[in-house]
């Protein structure tokens, strides 16, 4: 693989009607406490721009989610991090439907709606659940844990990569695998750099797995190649919507189920409504994604020139969405500090919006919901129980370690 | 504003006011009808905004995608042949005064 040329972009002056502000946030200062910066960022205006990276930036509600819906000026296929395709070798070849746009990719996300749709869901349901018992019933059985290495990842290990068919040798390359493609969203900081320099084993894993004949019959990659029998997409193009699925599948739930874990810890109240009630579960795990957002952030490239919020934006510029800020809008959101499992979530960002609204938030939902109902049913508490630890990543906000202690009910 | 008049699974029933362009499902968590859960926003992804049409009126109704019907497929509560996506009825003043029931369960 090509490792990218960054070509220093012109340091130009930000056009006289977007405030200017000198926030990276993609350090890790940024990754310790975003939360008062999204609230300055949301303050100075609807659109700012970003003078570390010369980009444009919405932390807004209702930017963010304009962005997100017009996918025609803001499109994907130059890019949904900070390196533009038309300037740019992308580092791997670019996803055929994250970063494609109609009409190529009204074809590319039929199909995988269509392996992850509503059917489906309820076909691997009792797997999945059966499955969170048994992770639930191994850590009550210990009491001391990390919630992120024996639950958030564990959990998602013990059932994603059986339901798209891989074999069992190899997986560990799976998280590190994702956790690359994640950093490299981001600008050409250490955190991508170095994870593209140790890319190479875990590309070639990922590139093997996708073939036909490393997937099993039945799991969620053979059935992309079966729309290959149909005609929908090529034989050449099956092999990198198998991979999406496993550079957007895996790591996502790892972060939001530990983000889930972690508030139901820090939030006693929360927790004892869900014991009171496991039928919280799944929209407990829904508001655990809009409050920590554990995709914070995606850029688009505009395909023309455009006034957004009052700030005229130029062609071809880039603009970065800040997910987890719009998600605390206190504009859209009533109370957005505050964790609660009983609010109407529809509508939030954390999953995006529009034509790529995630394809596979019917797992990811399935994923939350039943090792939340798990937990619910088998534990009377849970609560830190050591030193948290936050993990590092341009794009994916998340823990690398949660001691927790856990009580049998 | 045309009405739409949402009849809960235990018979109550709401008439609602929706502006024209809006969506059955947008009316309906606006106005806080619990059981139209809508967990992708609108996006036509999730099957939780499923309703049931009355029977008489269901013609009244532009005919469904073919992705509405896939999706359709995978409702929590049972598949009927008057089934339809709340978030997929644009409100037009020829459909002031439907009426959809709601299922007993979205998930
Ligand atoms: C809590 C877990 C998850 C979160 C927070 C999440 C978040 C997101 C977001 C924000 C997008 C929008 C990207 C954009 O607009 O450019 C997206 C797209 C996508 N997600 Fe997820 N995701 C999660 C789980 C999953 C899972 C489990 C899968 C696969 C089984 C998956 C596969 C995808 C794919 C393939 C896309 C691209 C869709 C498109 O461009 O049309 N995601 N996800
Ligand atoms: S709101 Fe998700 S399908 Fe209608």
């Amino acid at each position: 693989m090509i490792t990218p040329q960054v070509e220093p972009r012109d340091i130009r002056q930000a056009p006289s009607s977007a405030p200017v502000s000198d926030v990276d946030p993609f350090s890790d200062a940024f990754f310790e406490d975003p939360h008062p910066i999204h609230e300055a960022l949301r303050e100075a205006g609807p659109v700012v721009y970003l003078a570390k990276w010369n980009v444009f930036a919405v932390a807004r509600y209702a930017e963010v989610h304009a962005v997100l819906n017009d996918p025609a000026t803001f499109c994907s296929s130059r890019g949904v991090g900070l390196s533009d395709f038309a300037k740019e070798t992308p580092w791997r070849p670019p996803s055929l439907i994250l970063e494609a746009d109609p009409p190529a990719h009204t074809r590319t996300r039929a199909v995988l709606s269509r392996v992850l749709s509503p059917a489906v869901m309820k076909q691997i349901r009792d797997g999945f659940a059966a499955a969170a018992d048994a992770t639930v019933d191994e850590i009550v059985a210990r009491g001391r844990i990390d919630g992120i290495a024996d639950v958030a990842e564990a959990y998602p290990l013990s059932v994603f990569p059986d339901a798209v068919g891989l074999k069992a040798e190899g997986r560990e390359n799976l998280l590190p695998y994702a956790g690359l493609v994640f950093n490299a969203f981001g600008p050409p900081n250490a955190l991508r750099q170095s994870a593209i320099e140790r890319s190479a084993p875990h590309q070639a894993y990922v590139q093997a797995q996708c073939q036909r004949e490393s997937l099993r019959p039945g799991g969620f990659g053979a059935c992309v190649h079966a729309h290959v029998d149909s005609g929908e997409i090529t034989d050449a193009e099956a092999p990198l919507l198998v991979r999406s699925l496993l550079s957007a599948g895996l790591d996502t739930t790892v972060n939001g189920i530990g983000a889930a874990l972690y508030c139901l810890a820090r939030f006693p109240h929360e927790w004892e409504r869900l014991r009171d009630d496991p039928g919280l579960a799944r929209n407990a795990f829904e508001e655990a994604v809009r409050f920590e957002s554990p995709v914070q952030t995606f850029f688009r490239t505009t395909t023309r020139p455009v006034e957004l919020g009052g700030v005229a934006i130029g062609e071809g510029e880039k603009v970065l969405m800040f997910l987890g800020a719009a998600n605390r809008d206190p504009r859209r959101w009533e109370n957005p500090e505050r964790y609660d499992i009983t609010r109407r979530t529809s509508g939030h960002v954390g999953f995006g919006s529009g034509i790529h609204m995630c394809v596979g938030q019917l797992v990811a939902r399935l994923e939350g919901e039943v090792l939340l109902s798990a937990l619910a049913r088998k534990a009377r508490s849970i609560t830190v129980s050591g030193p948290v630890k936050r993990r590092y990543n341009n794009t994916l906000r998340g823990l690398e370690s949660l001691p927790l202690a856990i009580e049998g009910a | 504003m045309p009405q739409v008049i949402f009849v809960h699974p235990d018979g109550r029933q709401d008439a609602i006011e929706i502006a024209v362009g809006a969506s059955v499902m947008q009316g309906a968590t606006q106005h806080g009808i619990e059981e139209i859960l809508a967990e992708c926003g609108g996006n036509a992804m999730c099957a939780t905004c499923h309703v049931y049409v009355d029977d008489e009126q269901i013609g009244r109704l532009v005919p469904m995608s073919e992705n509405e019907d896939a999706l359709l497929d995978g409702t929590a509560a049972e598949r009927q042949p008057t089934s339809r996506l709340a978030c997929q009825i644009e409100v037009t003043p020829a459909l002031d005064g439907l009426l959809v029931r709601l299922p007993d369960r979205q998930t």
